[in-house]
């Protein structure tokens, strides 16, 4: 049972709080972004945020298990 | 010609495409159950992705979201954030499973909770319960495919007749192939799915409005509420949002079909890179909001949203192109419909049926059960599909209210020592309990969260009670020898 390291686990958190938990913040129609309601605008910038987010976890994650840190 | 024989004839030919493809990739191979299921563990980067994403792009992206945000419109933005976190979460967790699934030679969810939990009750149940909740999903499908050629052949095809040929197809095509065909097929889904979502999500807005930022324009100034929070239903607010992305995010993986495709991965950092770039592959949801939100000013006033997207491509582009973008709908529901029909009938098969009535069946036994099974439960899916009027996110968000379930199994099993067998299965059968109770009393939502949510809570809380109250147990997943009994 290995727990991931603990900033990995941030990175991750980031896009939780980013689309789902800060909804009531913007979830709102105005001011429209690229013509986009900005809710919309909101969610679909988050695409690729996360993946951006989940690439440094895979970078912290890949550095920790060549120091032999998690495994 | 008329219009509805050049649509169908197109539609028929991509589906033939997509059948031929899937049948030949499978015929030169000798199909065991550890082929026919896992593919001998063998997919590298690409084919898990491809399988991977073979499974998300459902007729539910294609035809329910652009139909709810068509009659609900804010709420339906649960879809964009879920499948995003989704992968966030697979990130961390597909990985460990896999490394289960190497070294005890997985298949199954089901075997993941024999082997952590070492009990067949268990592993029954968890069984059981996923193909109940597959024949939901299974279903949505073939609402689907029902929806596209009664719009496509112009009303001229009866939605139950249309629904009894696409599976017989569908049924055929796992019977002879298995997994490998599955990822195959995607290929050329995947390919027209893009040409569809975008010739919609953008040629749609531009043909009616002259662009997308002119359509939301008019549609901000006719109907600006309709597009945030709770939109243009009374219960759907911010409180739904979250507790359904969370119940969504979760429940992801906890799919029987998605379970099992962790097993076909080369290895785990596969996965890991894999849940890395999934997200971007969520940047076409966006172009069928656009399609649902143009058609809320175009074609005001259906029933049916489902229908929303395919009634409006029928009247803005000509006959052959409503064709493609049919066909490209129907390898959507064909694709993921016969992914859950081949792990349901896996399920049954080997997790169900022979612990349960028959432990010294042969291998090869299983897996012709199984093929019997394909037929047994697609036609149960059929059978539901023509008898309900649920919508298209309606009957996912059922079928993850069940499916969710699994997760504190899962996630206990893999991150805490002192779970026990008998928590998680309080733990599943409360929470299928409390989601079918509060799902079919119409108490959906239940004081502003989600039902399945609400479940998932008393899920948890009864699987953690249960834990701690019964005596410690051996970790299926670690060796015997290392384990000392604690001294509590």
């Amino acid at each position: 049972m290995k727990i991931p390291p603990t900033r990995a686990l941030l990175f991750a958190f980031v896009p939780f709080v980013a689309v789902c938990f800060s909804v009531p913040l913007w979830d709102r129609v105005h001011p429209l972004v690229l013509g986009l309601p900005f809710n919309l605008f909101w969610l679909i910038c988050w695409i690729p945020l996360t993946s951006v987010c989940l690439w440094a976890a895979y970078r912290l994650q890949s550095r920790s298990r060549d120091k032999g840190v998690t495994e | 010609m008329k219009p509805s024989i050049v649509a169908m004839t197109v539609i028929f030919g991509i589906v033939l495409l997509g059948a031929i493809t899937g049948i030949y990739s499978g015929m030169r191979r000798q199909m065991n159950l550890e082929q026919w299921t896992v593919a001998g563990r063998g997919f590298g980067l690409v084919f898990v992705w491809l399988l991977m994403a073979g499974e998300i792009y459902t007729t539910f992206a294609f035809l329910g979201a652009s139909g709810w945000a068509y009659s609900r419109g804010g709420p339906t933005l649960y879809v964009i954030a879920y499948v995003t976190l989704a992968y966030v979460i697979s990130f961390f967790i597909l990985p460990e499973i896999w490394e289960a699934g190497r070294k005890f030679a997985l298949h199954t969810e089901s075997d993941f909770f024999q082997q952590r939990y070492s009990s067949r009750h268990l592993a029954s149940l968890v069984a059981i319960v996923g193909v109940m909740f597959i024949v939901p999903y299974l279903q949505l499908q073939l609402t689907g495919l029902g929806i596209i050629v009664e719009v496509a052949s112009f009303q001229a095809i009866s939605r139950p007749l249309a629904m009894l040929i696409a599976f017989v197809i569908v049924a055929g095509f796992v019977f002879a192939s298995g997994i490998r065909a599955v990822a195959w097929v995607s290929v050329l889904k995947d390919a027209l799915m893009l040409i569809a979502a975008f010739s919609i999500g953008i040629g749609i807005p531009y043909r009616y409005f002259g662009g997308i930022r002119p359509m939301f324009k008019a549609l901000t100034q006719a109907k600006a509420a309709h597009l945030t929070m709770p939109g243009s239903t009374s219960n759907l607010g911010h409180a739904w949002y979250i507790s359904t992305v969370l119940l969504t995010a979760f429940g992801f993986y906890m799919w029987p079909h998605a379970f099992g495709s962790v097993f076909t991965a080369k290895s785990g950092d596969t996965l890991r890179r894999n849940a890395v770039i999934m997200p971007l592959y969520t940047i076409t949801l966006p172009l069928l909001f656009f399609a649902g939100y143009t058609a809320i000013l175009v074609i005001p006033g259906l029933k049916n949203g489902d229908l929303a997207l395919l009634t409006l491509v029928r009247q803005t582009f000509p006959p052959w192109f409503l064709g493609v973008v049919g066909g490209a709908g129907a390898l959507t529901a064909m694709v993921p419909a016969a992914i859950l029909i081949l792990s349901a009938a896996t399920l049954f098969a080997k997790n169900f049926f022979r612990p349960v009535f028959n432990p010294s069946m042969k291998d090869d036994d299983v897996t012709k059960l199984a093929k019997v099974m394909v037929v047994v439960i697609t036609g149960i899916a059929l059978y539901f599909a023509i008898y309900s009027s649920t919508t298209l996110v309606g009957l996912l968000l059922l079928a993850y209210a069940g499916i969710a379930q699994f997760f504190p199994g899962v996630i206990f099993g893999l991150y805490w020592k002192r779970v026990t067998t008998a928590g998680v299965f309080a733990g599943i059968l409360a929470g299928v309990g409390v989601a079918m109770i509060l799902v079919f009393s119409k108490h959906d939502p239940f004081i502003g969260l989600n039902a399945g949510f609400v479940a998932l809570c008393v899920n948890v809380a009864v699987t953690v009670v249960t834990s701690v109250v019964t005596p410690a147990q051996q970790n299926g997943f670690e060796e015997r020898a290392d384990w000392v009994a604690p001294s509590t």
